[in-house]
């Protein structure tokens, strides 16, 4: 059993894809949802056993078992730890709950959405799980080249093919930059595996170490659509079928942003242990921006999923800077940020997939005053929206209250100012369109407004007057989990102890190339959630009152015109900074690229 | 041959990797023709290439075939074979992708101009 389950995440969805793929349109279609549907269980069930595992120290599997000698490593190792596995597992969860989801979906083609769907879960799941670089490449690339298919699905239409193009080219381009500096080290080290490149490196910080880590950086923060890198998410998300964007939002994004992390504490944590100031600084400037432009960009869309997809961009804008605090207590309120964050944006773009389902549009001036009809459709969405400001007991606020109290250890603590602006904004933005929706509120259709490009797309389904349960029950069950994942007992100190094994660079070499016995973590002593608490009270007020004032009558808008005249000045260049244009968005990409590669080499030497 | 010139052999495949790189990325730019662009990626991949040979390459050593040559022949590094060919199938598959959807994109949008497949501003 030891020497299946490692790899079984990956091992069984991609047998079944090919097995699906090979009896394409030959077996019925409930068929294969349900192979589908328990492949991803398995996964699910298997990571989890690999968690508890882990949680006593790495397990680490080696493929066809060449494991290391004298401290060399030459084979392709799994090295599990449990926020690996944990990414791993939610992944699986949310795989399951959009096959479950998309049940009444695409009636008419045969097999070919459940193969890409395992292969997507079969390489997120190798991609959470291996010790080996090159290894993380090619899940990155099986990874990335499902998700462009998945994105593009809907062929019939010309949107999909636009969003799919945008998509796969700025993703194929940081891919090659993870390549590139791969390659590098490659040529410096002599090694693949992880533990053994960080070894290799010790403290060398010389320009090719820079140079390797910023491309590598760079190529995987591309995937987590960091400004400017992030053009693509919006195009993708507003375009790919709901279900699979729910695994876009929930997971894949934040993905790249687990590889970041990765790479630095197996890699590059002892180069760069003496610059660890100056790379905290480069990171939260850059999620900063991130957080205030997609939270901006959320607010000034009316396509519904657009809007979330803005919404997850500024949300990882929130990610980042966590990551950039470099300190255990930020990296686990990351990993619970991530699951909150995911559950409850899958559980919205559900709600949004239940829209277009149930009323055939997800403009939301089209949907304004659809009433009754759409709260019995999606009401969910008023709550879930809550949860984007981190009000307790949502998963969100637990994660943002150790996130806050890890910075301000580090005088850093004004973060969590941009914490509360992004989720007051993000929250008002979807409140704006619940309030627009179900009661009527705001202003009718306008119709200047129209030359600004998609906003509504088509239907995904054969629609239909009632609500299969296979659509609702998987939003209100994501519903229920991103509130009760706060109420786990000792979730917050098992992840603390999980975020000290991921960051503890010395005990992971040892623990892969020597066989060494793990060190035990003991987390310190849990604070006070009061003031995350207060704050989040506070962020949900203001958001309610930010979409409260959005929504006023015309004649009542009169006091607060300077301050929207203000609002759509700034945003009127920055929407037209998202030009559409596959050109613009690499000439930004590389522009990123150079400036953050800039900064190192400009810091470090 | 002087030092300077085996010096400059041996960074060749690492500048015309990097301008390879640049240059792809300014087609893909400047790109007025979907399969131009996707050929541009392309130039860019092969950048990867040269960096990874480029990486396992040794003057003056043997291939890395080791059934004919004598024990403790110095060889070019066979991994960086390996990893690339692993690219070349990744990649493949990708490309092939992209291509299909730049002709979906004529068939559907009527243009293969990235100038004016821009319904997804703002």
């Amino acid at each position: 059993m030891n020497h299946f389950l490692p790899a079984s995440p990956v091992a069984v969805p991609l047998s079944i894809a090919a097995l699906l793929a090979a009896v394409n349109q030959h077996i019925p279609r409930r068929l294969a949802d349900a192979l589908a549907m328990a492949a991803s269980l398995w996964s699910v069930i298997a990571c989890l056993w690999l968690l508890m595992k882990s949680s006593h120290g790495l397990m680490v599997y080696w493929m066809g078992g060449w494991a290391p000698r004298n401290g060399a490593a030459i084979g392709i190792s799994f090295t599990i730890d449990p926020l690996g596995a944990g990414a791993a597992a939610f992944a699986s969860f949310l795989v399951f709950v959009a096959l479950v989801f998309s049940a009444h979906y695409f009636d008419s083609v045969g097999t070919i959405f459940h193969v890409l769907m395992l292969a997507f879960l079969g390489a997120m799941c190798g991609f959470s799980l291996t010790g080996d670089i090159f290894n993380l490449f090619v899940f990155f690339e099986l990874m990335s080249a499902a998700a462009f298919a998945l994105c593009g699905y809907k062929t019939e239409e010309s949107g999909p093919i636009q969003g799919a193009l945008n998509f796969a080219v700025t993703n194929t381009i940081g891919a090659f930059m993870a390549l590139s500096g791969i390659g590098l080290l490659y040529g410096r080290t002599g090694a693949l595996n992880m533990a053994q490149i960080g070894k290799s490196l010790g403290q060398t910080h010389d320009g090719l170490v820079v140079a390797a880590f910023v491309m590598i950086t760079c190529g995987f923060l591309v995937k987590a659509a960091l400004v400017p890198f992030h053009f693509w998410l919006a195009d993708a998300h507003a375009v790919a079928p709901t279900p699979v964007c729910v695994l876009f939002s929930g997971i894949m994004v934040e993905l790249g942003l687990y590889a970041v992390a990765r790479v630095y504490w197996t890699m590059f944590h002892g180069a760069l242990a003496q610059f660890e100031a100056q790379t905290r600084a480069i990171f939260v400037s850059l999620g900063v921006l991130t957080a205030i432009v997609g939270a901006l960009m959320s607010f000034a869309q009316r396509h519904i999923k657009r809007l979330l997809a803005y919404s997850t961009i500024s949300h990882t804008g929130l990610m980042l800077v966590a990551f950039a605090m470099l300190a255990h207590g930020a990296l686990a309120g990351l990993a619970l940020y991530v699951l909150g964050h995911g559950l409850l944006k899958g559980a919205l773009f559900l709600s949004a997939g239940i829209l277009l389902h149930h009323l055939g549009s997800i403009d939301e001036l089209n949907l304004r005053g659809k009433g009754r009809e759409a709260i019995r459709a999606s009401g969910l969405m008023l709550f879930l929206a809550l949860g984007l400001s981190g009000v307790p007991p949502y998963g969100t606020f637990l994660g943002e209250a150790l996130i806050d109290s890890a910075a301000e250890k580090l005088h850093y603590s004004w973060i969590s100012y941009i914490f509360m602006f992004a989720g007051i904004v993000t929250a008002a933005a979807v409140l704006r369109v619940a309030g627009r929706i179900y009661f009527g509120w705001g202003q009718d259709l306008d119709r200047s407004q129209q030359d600004e490009g998609e906003t509504d797309e088509g239907r995904e389904t054969s629609g239909g007057q009632e609500v299969p349960a296979t659509m609702f029950v998987p939003t209100l069950v994501l519903l229920l989990l991103g509130l009760g994942i706060s109420f786990i007992p000792g979730l917050r100190v098992k992840t603390q102890a999980a975020a000290m094994e991921f960051m503890d660079q010395g005990a992971y070499q040892q623990q892969v190339l020597e066989h060494a016995a793990p060190p035990a973590y003991v987390p310190p002593a849990q604070e006070s959630l009061l003031p995350g608490i207060i704050r989040g009270i506070v962020s949900t007020l203001l958001a309610l009152v930010l979409a409260g004032l959005v929504l006023l009558p015309h004649r009542l808008r009169r006091g607060i015109e300077g301050f929207s005249g203000g609002v759509s000045f700034v945003l009127r260049p920055l929407r037209i900074l998202h030009s559409g244009h596959m050109g613009d968005y690499v000439a930004w990409l590389t522009a990123g690229v150079a400036a953050i590669g800039g900064l190192f080499a400009y810091f470090i030497h | 041959m002087n030092q300077a010139a085996s010096e400059f052999l041996r960074m060749l495949p690492f500048l015309v990797a990097a301008w390879l790189f640049v240059v792809g990325l300014y087609g893909i730019v400047t790109s007025r023709h979907l399969v131009h662009l996707i050929m541009c990626l392309v130039v860019v991949q092969t950048s990867t290439y040269l960096l990874l040979l480029g990486v396992g390459y040794k003057i003056g050593a043997a291939a890395p075939i080791f059934a004919d040559i004598p024990v403790g022949t110095p060889a070019v590094d066979p991994v960086t074979h390996a990893l690339m060919l692993t690219d070349i199938v990744v990649e493949a598959t990708v490309m092939a992708l992209l291509l299909a959807l730049a002709i979906q994109a004529e068939e559907r949008a009527g243009s293969v101009d990235p100038e004016q497949l821009r319904i997804m501003r703002g």
